[in-house]
């Protein structure tokens, strides 16, 4: 390419493979590199297949002793470029003060034409990150300090056993000590163990379960920090558009010419999503791209620009007629989509029942608005293609280029800074083949902006939803039956999975009470919506604690009981109950987030307090999570006056990093159950800016979020939105409590304003 | 990129060739720097940080800086910088996050309580409540809760508990000018 004269002799960009270009550099020690290096060599069994691969390219020891850990998955605001490395760190027994943390991009070499992923999983923001690397990043940390360890004990003369590392150094028996700078080019050339390493002991950890502030901070509150928005390549064009309303509709009739008679103004484009392609791989919708020579003269163009839209048929979608349908759905006698789950005999329960309670609640539509909006910068080369992308999926996100460009694998770059946030609208990448279609329409990088209006009408929602619950009380009071059923429309359709599948992003299975309750249905009915749907944190959780831990309290009030005691009496004794795919549910752990929160807000002043007491328990995967809040109604004012919130998510790896993702889950959570909604009319989302989609602002915030966590040596769960599905529960139950008004619809505020 | 100045024609386009005046730029101070601006007198002080100087700490939020995350301090107060044109900010003091710390790497005590309150989420919106942050606190010393409320940032990673400490942490520290 290079057609516009200014840098004729381009040199093509680094491919950031710091590791193998450093490799050779003389005196480092490069773990990852010897792994490949050995692949001719009869591989340990532990390291071969997924193993093998996730290891990767991840520590560099250079000969002055600084050590480079590479953070393999983005960094979307839940640390992981803090603990993934110290993780990996501790096993090496590394000076931490000596590493510096390098966000690698996309790790992937080419393997006959498909893709090899050098470094195994590479997602952030979905929970997954710490108890993956908690499988295969420790044992890159635990072979590069038992190479170093043969290198210290060649050259003492001792055997490695009488040795022993701590911070950056190999200490001997006599007191002699090497740094592990000194011994990395010796480290080098030592053979792999030929079995695995044993991880450390639990008591021998130096910097897991020990807190450490985020290794950006620095940069960040300097300035320094670059997202994926603040990069540039020198002669990139920024793009901006002007989507469609309707994902569906046709540009009917459009005048381009004012808008290029705009100085700097060098081209107008059009986009349209490609047929047959899943949703977030393809346009969202069709557009036309303003692209100038810098973003003020690209957002005037797109002032100019004179365009008509015809409308499709998703013209039709409203969200005051998504829910009657719902609505309908659930009050129809009509079968299910979906019979998730069917314990015992809920039919012949309901016989027996002494009591019988139901309600409904219902959701709204949500969007993620991401602090920074969706962008892309994408430069082409004949046969290569380099990215900055703010992705949590960077391997989507190079599919995405792959299908587009047909470049060998390897030949697609892609550099992943710090992303600001995520939410689950990094997993598509709708934008990026926006930004890839227009750089191959020009011959000049693209640096693609969407507005903060854009962002907000043309995202993947979480689809509103309404809950029907039943529950069957016995004359002893205890919960014989509970009959869910769920209406909304799936966040997986049209995305390749399975109709039967199709519940899997709305509900679980296992959500509390299942297992608790002798008699229990769940039934789900998907419903069709021309709005976008698509990955959403904390689904399915979110919604359903809210309705589940909602009635559970209603429940409660029925019998005239404390809602602690409920809940207490419905989870029993502490004992392990199997789960589906192998997971248990372990009511001790449960029970014990539940009583932490309730001594902590001193939950016995329940029924004197004047103001009202909430309170919510859920598992998430393996995680437990409760909250306890205390709010107080002044007039028609609701004010959070404490938050109190447990956590048990087995070892903690950085307990200072955990509590900032749990009071910020709760924040989130929070902000969506008071303000939030997206509502729709002729097909066009009515959200265009935070001032229709507010979210909280500092007063509406509590000011504090006491956050207890419980460490203990299980395997790590995930915790990035561990938090979020009790809030909404919690808060609904305290101002219950408060104001004697149960609000069943969200967001929040609204409800209470209108029954109050 | 600053447009050039005086810069020769395209050729074909007219008959008479007269070479484009100098125009008078645009003098401001940014971060204690002299800059002068003789591009668009129309462009957003936001762009010009983010496009033609690429300091790109102060970060877009939205059209009309709604989530606080584009706040710079203009003469010592903080203002967002996408509503401010260039035509207005002749012989003003602009401060970025950027300007914040000292020329000898310092921080300014707010930013050191960010980093030791770890007032952070994905770090997309922290420029602008630092800078928020620091208006208040030259305002008011030692700012009381209410005050804290009325910030007017917004975070979705929900950082602004730890935002209040940091803000009660570097209170009665910051320098008053």
């Amino acid at each position: 390419m290079s057609g516009n004269g200014k840098t004729p002799n381009r040199i093509p960009l680094s491919r950031r493979r710091f590791l193998q270009v450093l490799a050779g550099t003389a005196g480092a020690l490069v773990v990852g590199i010897r792994m490949a290096e050995a692949a001719d060599a009869p591989l340990p069994p532990a390291l071969v297949g997924d193993n093998f691969y996730g290891l990767g390219a991840y520590v560099r020891i250079n000969a002055d002793g600084s050590v480079l850990i590479n953070a393999r998955d983005p960094d979307t605001g839940t640390g992981v470029a803090t603990s993934l490395p110290r993780i990996i760190a501790d096993e090496l027994d590394a000076d931490w003060n000596r590493v510096s943390v390098i966000l690698p991009g996309l790790g992937v070499s080419d393997d006959n034409g498909k893709p090899r992923w050098t470094y195994g999983r590479q997602v952030g923001g979905v929970g997954g990150s710490i108890p993956a690397a908690w499988n295969d990043l420790r044992q890159v940390g635990a072979v590069a300090r038992w190479l170093l360890l043969q290198a210290a004990a060649r050259r003492f003369g001792v055997r490695a056993d009488q040795l022993r590392c701590a911070a950056g150094t190999v200490i001997a028996s006599d007191g002699r000590r090497l740094s592990y700078g000194s011994l990395a080019e010796d480290a080098s050339k030592i053979a792999l163990p030929t079995r695995l390493p044993a991880p450390k002991e639990a008591a021998n950890y130096q910097l897991i379960g020990k807190p450490a502030g985020d290794v950006d901070a620095h940069a960040i509150v300097t300035g320094q920090a670059r997202f994926a928005i603040d990069h540039h390549y020198g002669d990139a064009l920024v793009a901006v558009l002007v989507h469609c309303p309707w994902p569906d509709g046709t540009l009917e009739r459009s005048d381009f010419a004012d808008c290029l008679a705009v100085k700097g103004v060098v081209k107008v484009l059009q986009l349209r999503p490609e047929p047959g392609q899943p949703p977030g791989s393809t346009p969202i919708a069709p557009a036309v791209a303003v692209l100038a020579e810098d973003t003020w003269s690209a957002l005037q163009g797109r002032r100019k620009l004179k365009l008509e839209w015809k409308p499709g048929a998703s013209a039709a979608a409203d969200s005051n007629t998504f829910e009657q349908t719902a609505g309908a759905a659930l009050a129809g006698k009509t079968d299910p989509t979906t019979r998730v789950r069917d314990d015992g005999d809920v039919d012949a329960a309901g016989k027996k029942a002494a009591r019988r309670l139901d309600a409904t609640y219902f959701q709204p539509w949500l969007a993620h608005a991401t602090a920074e909006p969706m962008n892309c910068l994408v430069r082409l080369d004949k046969d290569q293609a380099s990215l900055v992308v703010p992705t949590q999926a960077p391997q989507q996100a190079w599919a995405v280029v792959h299908r587009l460009t047909g470049f060998a694998p390897a030949r697609i770059d892609i550099s992943v800074p710090r992303v600001g946030g995520g939410y689950g609208r990094r997993l598509d990448h709708d934008y990026v083949a926006e930004a890839v279609m227009l750089a191959q329409s020009v011959d000049r990088p693209v640096r693609l902006l969407w507005t903060r209006e854009q962002d907000l009408a043309h995202d993947y929602y979480r689809s509103g939803c309404v809950h029907q619950l039943n529950a069957i009380i016995d004359r002893k009071r205890k919960l014989l039956g509970w009959n869910q059923r769920m209406a909304s429309a799936s966040a997986l359709s049209h995305r390749g999975v399975p109709d039967n599948h199709l519940w899997t992003s709305e509900l679980q299975a296992d959500q509390l009470p299942a297992g608790l309750v002798p008699n229990y249905r769940s039934d789900w009915y998907g419903l069709e919506s021309t709005i976008p749907r698509g990955p959403a944190r904390g689904m399915p959780h979110l919604s359903n604690a809210f309705a589940v831990e909602s009635f559970i309290d209603e429940i409660a009030h029925t019998m005239r009981e404390d809602p602690l005691k409920t809940r207490l009496r419905i989870l029993g004794e502490p004992r392990s109950l199997t789960l589906s795919a192998g997971r248990t549910l372990d009511t001790g752990r449960l029970l014990n987030v539940l009583k932490l929160v309730a001594d902590r807000i001193e939950w016995k002043n329940w029924l004197r307090t004047v103001n009202g007491l909430g309170i919510a328990c859920w598992h998430v995967d393996g995680a437990y999570v409760a909250h306890a809040i205390e709010v107080a109604m002044q007039g028609e004012k609701l004010v959070i006056q404490r938050v109190v919130c447990a956590v048990d998510v087995g070892r903690v790896i950085n307990p200072r990093g955990l509590e900032g993702q749990v009071a910020g889950a709760t924040l989130d959570a929070l902000s969506t159950a008071l303000n939030l909604a997206i509502t729709f009319k002729d097909g066009q989302i009515q959200q265009h800016s935070y001032k229709d989609y507010p979210l909280a602002s500092m007063a509406q915030l509590p000011d504090a979020v006491e956050v207890i966590t419980v460490d203990d040596d299980r395997a790590p769960a995930g915790a990035s939105f561990l938090a979020m599905p009790t809030a909404a529960p919690a808060l609904a139950n305290a101002v219950f409590r408060a104001s004697a008004v149960r609000v069943r619809r969200l967001p929040l505020m609204k409800e209470l304003l209108r029954l109050l | 990129m600053a447009p050039a100045q005086a810069q020769a024609l395209p050729t074909g386009q007219e008959n008479t060739i007269v070479p484009e005046a100098v125009r008078d730029g645009i003098d401001l101070q940014i971060n204690g720097e002299h800059y002068r601006h003789t591009g668009d007198p129309q462009m957003p002080l936001l762009w010009y940080l983010r496009d033609v100087l690429r300091l790109t700490g102060t970060k877009y939020g939205g059209e009309h800086g709604e989530s606080g995350a584009d706040l710079v301090l203009l003469d010592g107060k903080a203002v967002s910088a996408i509503t401010q044109t260039m035509a207005k900010l002749a012989g003003k003091q602009v401060v970025t996050v950027e300007g914040l710390a000292a020329n000898d790497g310092t921080l300014h005590p707010l930013q050191q309580a960010f980093i030791d309150e770890d007032a952070i989420g994905c770090g997309y919106c922290t420029p602008g409540w630092l800078i928020a942050g620091v208006d208040l606190l030259k305002r008011k010393p030692h700012p009381g809760d209410d005050d804290i409320d009325r910030l007017p940032n917004l975070c979705r990673c929900g950082c602004q508990t730890r935002v209040r400490r940091a803000i009660k942490r570097a209170a009665g520290k910051a320098p008053q000018s």
